[in-house]
This record gives C-alpha cells, sequence and structure tokens, in this order.
C-alpha cells in the first residue's frame, strides 16, 4: 500500500494546489466563453429564419452528441495539421477550445429555454413601447431568462469543473494531471483519492455559493 | 363629448387583413381615427377587436392591407416601427409590467434608452405621471409588490412616459379584481379628457358609452356598425350589434 492519503497530501499539497488553480482556470475560461458564445448560439438559434435556426441546432447536435475528449482528440491533434499556420500555437489552447464550445452548446440550450421561459407578453409591452429587438433581448427577455435558468446554468458550471479533468490527458496542468505527475513517484492510489476529494469540495462549495445568490435574485420577486 | 370636431386622420387602416394559419380573423377593415378622439370598440370575443388594435402598432402584422399612421405607412419595409411605436403608446389586458425593474425603472428605460432623453429628466417626468394615478410612494417597490389595479396604472403611465400621440387600451380591465376596476378606468379617462387619442377595446360597456366619440362594433372580423355611443348603444341598426347588446346589458 505505502503512504497513507494524508501524509501524500501534506507531502506534495503545492501539487495539488497548483492542479487546482489549473482546474479552476479552465473552468472559468470554459464557463466565461460557453456561455457568450453559448448566448450566441441561442439566439442564432431562436431565429425565425429556418436555415438560419437549422445551423445552430446542427452546431449543438454534434456538440453534445459527441464525446467531449473525442472533441478535444480532434481540436488538439487535427487543427494543427488541417491548418499549418496554427502550428506556433501552443496546443493548449485547442484543447480549450474544445471545452469552450462544448459548454457553449450546452449553455446555449439552457439559455434557449430560459429565453423561451419568458411571457410573450414582456416582449410585445418592451416593442410596443417602441424598444429595438436587441435592446429588448438585453433589457428584459434575458436578465428574466438568467433568473429562470440560474439553477440549470449553475449546475451546467458545476459540471464543467469536472469536465476540465478530460484536459489532463494532454498534459495540461490540473488536478487530475497531478495523478500523472506522482505516478512517476510510484504513487498510485493515494493521489485518486485526494482528487476526488478536492473536486468534491469545490463543487460542493461552488453549490452553496449558487443557493445564497438564488436566494438574493428571489429577493426581487 | 358628442360635439368635438376632428379634422386630423391619425391613423388609417385600408382594407386590413390579418389570417391565422387558415382562419380569417380580420376580413378588411377600412377605419380612420382621427387625432383627439376617443373611439371604444366592442364586441364579441374572438370577432377580432383586439386584433385589429395590435395591428394598428404591428404587433400582429396584417396579412393584407395598409396601416398609416401620421401619414406614413407602418407595413413599408424602409419604415423604422420603432420610431413610430415609440408614438403609439400600448396597454395590455395582462399589463406586462417588466418583473425584474423598480416601477420607477419601468417608467424610465425606454425614454432613457431609444428617446436618449437624461435620466434625471426622465425620472423627473416619471414622478409627475405617478402622481397622476397616486402611485408616488410606490416608486421603489417592485411591481410584485403591487396589486392589479396598481400594476396597470403603472403601465398606463410606462406608456405615458413615450408622451405617445395616442394610447392603445386592450381589455385593460379584464383581468383585474372588480374592485381594482373603477381605479384604472378613472385614470384612463382622464387621460380621454385631457384630449389624448384613444382606441379601447373593452367590455365595461357603461364606460364604452360614458367617455367615448365614437364606438365601433366589430364581429366576424369587420366593423359591423359604427356610430356615437348614443347612436350603437341607444338605436343599434345592425341585427349582430342588437343581439350583443341585449347579450351584455342585462
Amino acid at each position: 500500500m505505502g503512504k497513507g492519503i494524508f501524509e501524500v497530501l501534506f507531502e506534495y499539497y503545492p501539487i495539488f494546489l497548483q492542479g487546482l488553480l489549473g482546474t479552476l482556470k479552465f473552468a472559468f475560461i470554459a464557463v466565461f466563453f460557453g456561455t457568450l458564445v453559448g448566448t450566441l448560439v441561442a439566439i442564432v438559434n431562436l431565429s425565425k429564419n429556418k436555415y438560419v435556426s437549422a445551423i445552430a441546432t446542427v452546431y449543438v447536435n454534434v456538440l453534445r452528441g459527441t464525446p467531449l475528449l473525442v472533441q478535444m482528440y480532434i481540436a488538439y491533434f487535427f487543427i494543427p495539421m488541417a491548418i499549418p499556420a496554427l502550428n506556433s500555437i501552443d496546443k493548449v489552447y485547442y484543447v480549450l477550445l474544445a471545452l469552450i464550445l462544448n459548454s457553449s452548446a450546452y449553455v446555449s440550450e439552457i439559455i434557449r429555454g430560459g429565453i423561451n421561459s419568458v411571457d410573450r407578453g414582456q416582449i410585445e409591452a418592451a416593442r410596443s413601447l417602441g424598444m429595438t429587438a436587441s435592446h429588448t433581448m438585453t433589457k428584459i427577455v434575458l436578465p428574466q431568462a438568467v433568473k429562470n435558468i440560474l439553477p440549470a446554468l449553475a449546475n451546467e458550471y458545476i459540471a464543467m469543473v469536472k469536465e476540465t479533468s478530460l484536459a489532463g490527458t494532454f498534459m495540461l496542468y490540473e488536478l487530475m494531471y497531478t495523478r500523472t505527475l506522482l505516478a512517476n513517484k510510484y504513487l498510485v492510489w493515494q493521489p485518486l483519492f485526494i482528487i476526488a476529494g478536492i473536486y468534491l469540495v469545490v463543487t460542493l462549495v461552488l453549490s452553496w455559493i449558487v443557493k445564497q445568490m438564488e436566494k438574493r435574485f428571489r429577493k426581487s420577486d | 363629448m358628442a360635439n368635438k370636431i376632428f379634422n386630423e386622420v391619425l391613423i388609417e387602416t385600408v382594407d386590413l387583413k390579418k389570417n391565422f394559419g387558415t382562419l380569417e380573423v380580420l376580413k378588411g377593415i377600412s377605419e380612420k381615427i382621427y387625432r383627439g378622439e376617443v373611439v371604444s370598440i366592442i364586441g364579441p370575443s374572438g370577432g377580432g377587436k383586439s386584433t385589429f388594435l395590435r395591428c394598428l402598432n404591428l404587433l400582429e402584422e396584417a396579412t393584407d392591407g395598409k396601416v398609416i399612421f401620421e401619414g406614413n405607412e407602418l407595413s413599408l419595409k424602409n419604415t423604422d416601427i420603432n420610431l413610430h411605436r415609440q408614438k403609439i403608446g400600448m396597454v395590455f389586458q395582462q399589463f406586462n409590467v417588466f418583473p425584474h425593474m423598480t416601477v420607477m425603472e419601468n417608467i424610465t428605460l425606454a425614454p432613457i434608452l431609444e428617446k436618449k432623453i437624461p435620466k434625471e429628466e426622465a425620472e423627473k417626468k416619471a414622478m409627475e405621471l405617478l402622481k397622476t394615478v397616486g402611485l408616488e410612494d410606490k416608486v421603489h417597490e417592485y411591481p410584485g409588490r403591487l396589486s392589479g389595479g396598481q400594476k396597470q396604472r403603472l403601465a398606463i403611465v410606462r406608456a405615458m412616459a413615450m408622451e405617445p400621440d395616442v394610447m392603445l387600451f386592450d381589455e385593460p380591465t379584464s383581468a383585474l379584481d372588480p374592485e381594482m376596476v373603477k381605479g384604472v378606468l378613472d385614470v384612463i379617462q382622464a387621460l380621454a379628457e385631457s384630449g389624448m387619442t384613444c382606441v379601447i377595446v373593452t367590455h365595461e360597456m357603461g364606460f364604452a358609452k360614458r367617455i367615448s366619440d365614437r364606438v365601433l362594433f366589430i364581429d366576424g372580423g369587420v366593423i359591423a356598425e359604427s356610430g356615437t355611443p348614443q347612436e350603437l348603444f341607444d338605436h343599434p341598426q345592425n341585427q349582430r350589434t342588437k343581439e350583443f347588446l341585449a347579450e351584455v346589458l342585462y
């Protein structure tokens, strides 16, 4: 069995800490840009032009219907091959790109649901005041949609923290990658439990934060 | 109020038609609304009155025909509909106040955003309007804490803040508790008496009779009869009008 879990944790905590920072960094990037792209995809998806909305539907279906790991492999190997000009760019970014796009597909479906959940009368009232379509979207629809979808969105973000573990496969320094580092020191099973424990603490803390935010949001009802 | 003279056409519809799928809701309505006029629209449910009203600011896109507002044909591609809608206030049956904004924000949002009115000026104007409907002490509340009648008065103020040339009311009291109706009707009446052009779809026959210059009876997608309140309520000519009034005036 070798060393105990806590022994390993105390001895190598800087490595885990750096892994955690990597995980949080990648999750934040995926969530932030995934939400931006996802919002755009949702709006395109809601277009009255059915050809335009079909593009978004295909986008969402492909990204949700294939495994993230496969998407990461394709991004990692295929993009630099297909576009040699991009060869000089660090491959980390391609893995991140896959994370972002994957996240955007899930987020866009949540946002689309949220936009649809806003009462049509709200849109009519805004338009009848002479508000432009884009102002109606940003000032009336999206703020109410966000409130409706906050729990679903938060769950997606928390899931994204876990999804980033796949990035370790590509030698990106995040939590899961610490396993590879410590395996070189013949520590095989202890890092796995430590990593699992850290993920658990992070997701529980995030869930708690989201609950507090929801409570504050509910105040304006 | 029947002695006023109206000579400037504000809104004109020409052979306005609207289909929902295969259902013909409006079968060709040609009508003029004059500046300063108070026009009530009555008729049975499903007859097309709300659809007609909603076509006036293009919330419903007409299948055929024209809507001309202040000389501009609204349905033309190069018409900036937002600009014209700023001058066409609308009040809805379901209030449609913005729940995520305070009373003040509800009122000042569109003037600040679309008319580029400075915030302070917009808020000053909003306070004046709120006083006229007795909501000045609710200015910082969210709509969730207002009664139905207060929400509807807020909706009226919100529309008025854009300084419209006409106000459209789509069954403004139909979703209200009975004891809330009078407060809202009083506000509409005050507006009408101030010279605001009003088009009101309503089931409040007594109210329509009292404040209207003209009443339209819409049934089966056409204006079956129109006239002064006295003509229409006291001496209806059309058989359908007679039947409808017999049903609602019991």
